[in-house]
């Protein structure tokens, strides 16, 4: 393939330059709606600082609840960037390019927030500085503290080296943005100028960086699946806890790429950027991924359901047909069958429409999962429960508890919305190199190289 | 005894009568702190009336003389940071519950509850209704801190705020602890508590280290059975031991083989054990406990009275 004509060129970078800094109505609708109910949640924890946990609903039997669940969930949600970034690469996927920053501010935003939930949920949050300053590195804790910010640094650097040459595109061409903005360009982009030596070094760098960052990404969630795995509870006492978070993390985060850039597509009329091809593809990992994660789950469940061996007779039993029974078949057939039958078929997998529908129930089946991981184990350890407190026994989140979960979900989203805000959401020098090596086709990219003129946006 | 302060109590309990083992823990106490807190009666304080009762001190040049008691009942030895986290030199504290004698009554709860100021909703010391199987006689099972030698809760702590003392006794200290209930999640008894809201504060003035405080509630914090280091300190027994009229809970050292239980009578602790076919509760976990019971065989009481608590069931 030859070298993109210089004018096909300027236009493409236009045309993904166009969103950065751009207002969009529906995204400011979103931004605000998210907004709301991010201050409602701060209220709600400022309420939570000055009563104590006991405005939540967890007593002494459920001593954790919404919280953690909801750290599984986002610590499991930021692994996609490490499967975009880094085992799509290592498979060669082209495809992957126009993917990379989206799925590295998801990571970014997850990892943020999986950060923040212990916070919330720590019963002295002031005493937080104790971790450094009495910190048992016997403790696991101590492990999922220094692996979460390790893979917060690392992202953050995953998320900086392919924008620093887009920077430089912004820098040498918004040249009627404000002061500010055009300062900060120059100085994040470091002088790039888009040499040879430049280029080497910077590919260099991401590749030793891609293959640093998966064992990190892998530790930190299974660190947290051994907050549970090490504890001698009925349930949790598994050794298949660790692969078990990790590929329904993997399983969590491609459904939720899936509906992030489905809203993109439109959102920000990135049509050409974010094809069909992405979508059936992301679709053919999903069905890999909720294939063997029910596979996991036939294991997690139906080996010790054979058994019924008597303490983990309770907890499956109120899985099975208890309490409990609607949202694990939900998540098991809601969540995992009918997904993958759905993402079976390559007539589903081609329709966008399915695809998505497919990953707003996997998505779901995840979220509860993440619930039915923490709280029926809870509820029944190996000293019955008797003679319980009103409201011991069972667990009700508070709407506390529901405020502060909802505005954690909104503020991730906010964040990944934000993330996109000052930088084009498409890598512009990666995509239109590997277009020129090795095609439209081989991207997925549609009809970038006939574009004669810039579609206008409509704001 | 059951004054519940952290004070050294010169009176007597009367509702206890004192017995040659308690004597011997006190008098050995006072021998080892002899030398230290000779000078701090050296002053002669007269005006406490002297009640009669001498003890015998040892002096720092290694005479043993012989004191009043009012003289000595003031004296309260230092306990730094570290002692209370090494714990009692020496010592190897154990429990023994004799299921077979538990009538259920709860009298253990409520001294408990009355010397660590707990309100009634919180349990350090739990009377539960156990049946093993459906054909099998259901009995009362008593569950305080089993005080693990492998303790599952102080493995995980990440600051250190619950650790194990060379005593045996598995002690939390509220200065410390940041609330992140991992120890609550890792415990397989559910003995932990947590103070969910702030804890009512009794009036009263501690001077000893947090962990082994009579009052360790603390809101965010985690709390539970102590063993009652500040007892065992003064060589007297746990609240729940003076508490059980049944005589069901034994307590002592472990290097000294010997336990007492309510009444005064101190037995051999290997004795007990073997002959009573002592048995840990969750053994198979490998937690090894430092609590002990003797199976609910011959019971004292009509075991068919007992109403099995509903598997989940509140008040």
């Amino acid at each position: 393939m030859e070298k993109l004509n210089p004018e096909i060129r300027n236009q493409i970078e236009n045309e993904l330059l166009g969103t950065v800094g751009r207002r969009y109505r529906q995204e400011t609708f979103w931004v605000i709606f998210l907004g709301v109910i991010c201050i409602g949640g701060t209220v709600a924890w400022i309420i939570q600082l000055r009563k104590g946990l006991g405005v939540t609903a967890m007593r002494d039997y459920v001593s954790w609840g919404l919280y953690i669940s909801l750290l599984f969930f986002f610590v499991g949600v930021s692994l996609i960037g490490a499967l975009v970034s880094c085992v799509l690469r290592m498979s060669g996927a082209k495809w992957r390019y126009p993917l990379i920053r989206i799925a590295e501010a998801v990571t970014l935003s997850a990892i943020f927030f999986a950060g923040f939930m212990p916070v919330l949920d720590m019963g002295r949050p002031e005493r937080l500085y104790f971790l450094i300053t009495h910190g048992r590195i016997q403790s696991p804790i101590l492990w999922d503290v220094v692996a979460i910010a390790t893979y917060f640094i690392g992202s953050v650097i995953y998320f900086y080296l392919p924008l620093i040459p887009d920077l430089a595109i912004m820098r040498d061409k918004l040249t009627d943005a404000p002061e500010w903005r055009k300062k900060m360009w120059r100085w994040l982009a470091m002088g790039w100028e888009d040499n040879l030596l430049q280029r080497r070094l910077l590919k260099k760098a991401m590749l030793i960086l891609c293959i640093v960052i998966l064992p990190v990404a892998i530790s930190v969630h299974t660190i947290s699946a051994w907050l549970i795995a090490f504890t001698l509870r009925p349930g949790w006492n598994s050794t298949i806890m660790g692969p078990y978070f990790v590929f329904g993390a993997l399983m969590a985060g491609t459904a939720i790429m899936i509906l992030i850039i489905a809203k993109l597509r439109h959102g920000y009329r990135l049509e050409h950027y974010l094809t069909p091809k992405h979508f059936n593809n992301l679709a053919k990992i999903l069905l890999a991924l909720t294939a063997f994660y029910l596979y996991l789950n036939i294991n997690k469940y139906g080996v010790p359901a054979y058994k019924m061996a008597k303490e983990e007779r309770a907890v499956l039993e109120d899985l099975f047909y208890g309490k409990h029974a609607f949202f694990f078949w939900f998540t098991q057939i809601a969540g995992l069958l009918i997904p993958i039958i759905i993402l079976s078929f390559k007539r589903f997998r081609q329709s966008i429409k399915w695809v998505v529908t497919a990953s707003v129930m996997v998505l779901l089946g995840a979220l509860i999962n993440r619930y039915l991981i923490v709280i029926p184990n809870m509820l029944h350890p190996f000293t019955p429960i008797q003679h319980a407190q009103h409201g011991y026994a069972t667990y009700n989140p508070t709407l506390i508890e529901w405020t502060i979960t909802a505005s954690s979900l909104a503020g991730f989203v906010l964040l990944i919305i934000l993330l996109f805000k000052p930088f084009p959401v498409i890598t512009m020098w990666e995509v239109t190199e590997e277009v020129e090596k090795s095609g439209e086709k081989e991207i997925g990219v549609e009809n970038i190289i006939t574009l004669q003129n810039a579609p206008t946006h409509a704001s | 005894m059951a004054c519940g302060n952290n004070c050294t109590c010169s009176q007597n309990n009367s509702g206890n009568h004192d017995n040659s083992r308690r004597d011997f823990l006190f008098k050995g106490l006072m021998g080892g702190i002899g030398a230290a807190f000779l000078s701090g009666c050296s002053s002669n304080d007269n005006t406490k009336p002297e009640s009669g009762e001498k003890v015998n001190v040892l002096t720092h040049d290694g005479k043993l003389v012989s004191v009043d008691k009012s003289q000595v009942a003031n004296f309260k030895p230092h306990i730094s940071e570290d002692d209370v986290r090494k714990g009692i030199p020496g010592k190897k504290f154990v429990m023994v519950i004799d299921l077979a004698k538990c009538d259920g009554c709860g009298k253990c709860t409520k001294a408990c509850n009355k010397m660590h100021y707990l309100p009634s909703n919180k349990e350090w010391i739990e009377v539960l209704e156990m049946q093993d199987s459906p054909d099998v006689s259901p009995y009362y099972f008593v569950k305080p801190c089993m005080h693990c030698d492998n303790p599952p809760c102080t493995k995980v702590c990440p600051v250190d705020a619950t650790f194990k003392r060379e005593d045996g006794i598995v002690a939390i200290d509220n200065e410390r602890c940041i609330g992140c209930r991992f120890c609550m999640a890792a415990c397989p008894y559910s003995v932990r508590l947590f103070n969910w809201t702030e804890p009512v504060k009794p009036n009263i003035i501690e001077t000893t280290p947090a962990a082994e405080n009579v009052f360790q509630s603390k809101k965010g914090c985690v709390e539970k059975c102590d063993f009652c280091p500040h007892m065992a300190r003064e060589g007297k027994l746990p609240a729940c031991v003076t508490g059980c009229p049944m005589n069901a809970i034994w307590f002592g050292d472990a290097n000294e083989d010997a336990v007492t239980c309510y009444d005064g009578t101190t037995t051999k602790l290997s004795q007990l054990l073997e002959d009573g076919g002592a048995y840990r509760f969750l053994e198979e976990l490998g937690t090894e406990p430092r609590v002990y019971y003797l199976p609910p065989v011959n019971r004292t009481y009509d075991a068919k009275e007992i109403k099995i608590g509903k598997e989940g069931s509140e008040k």
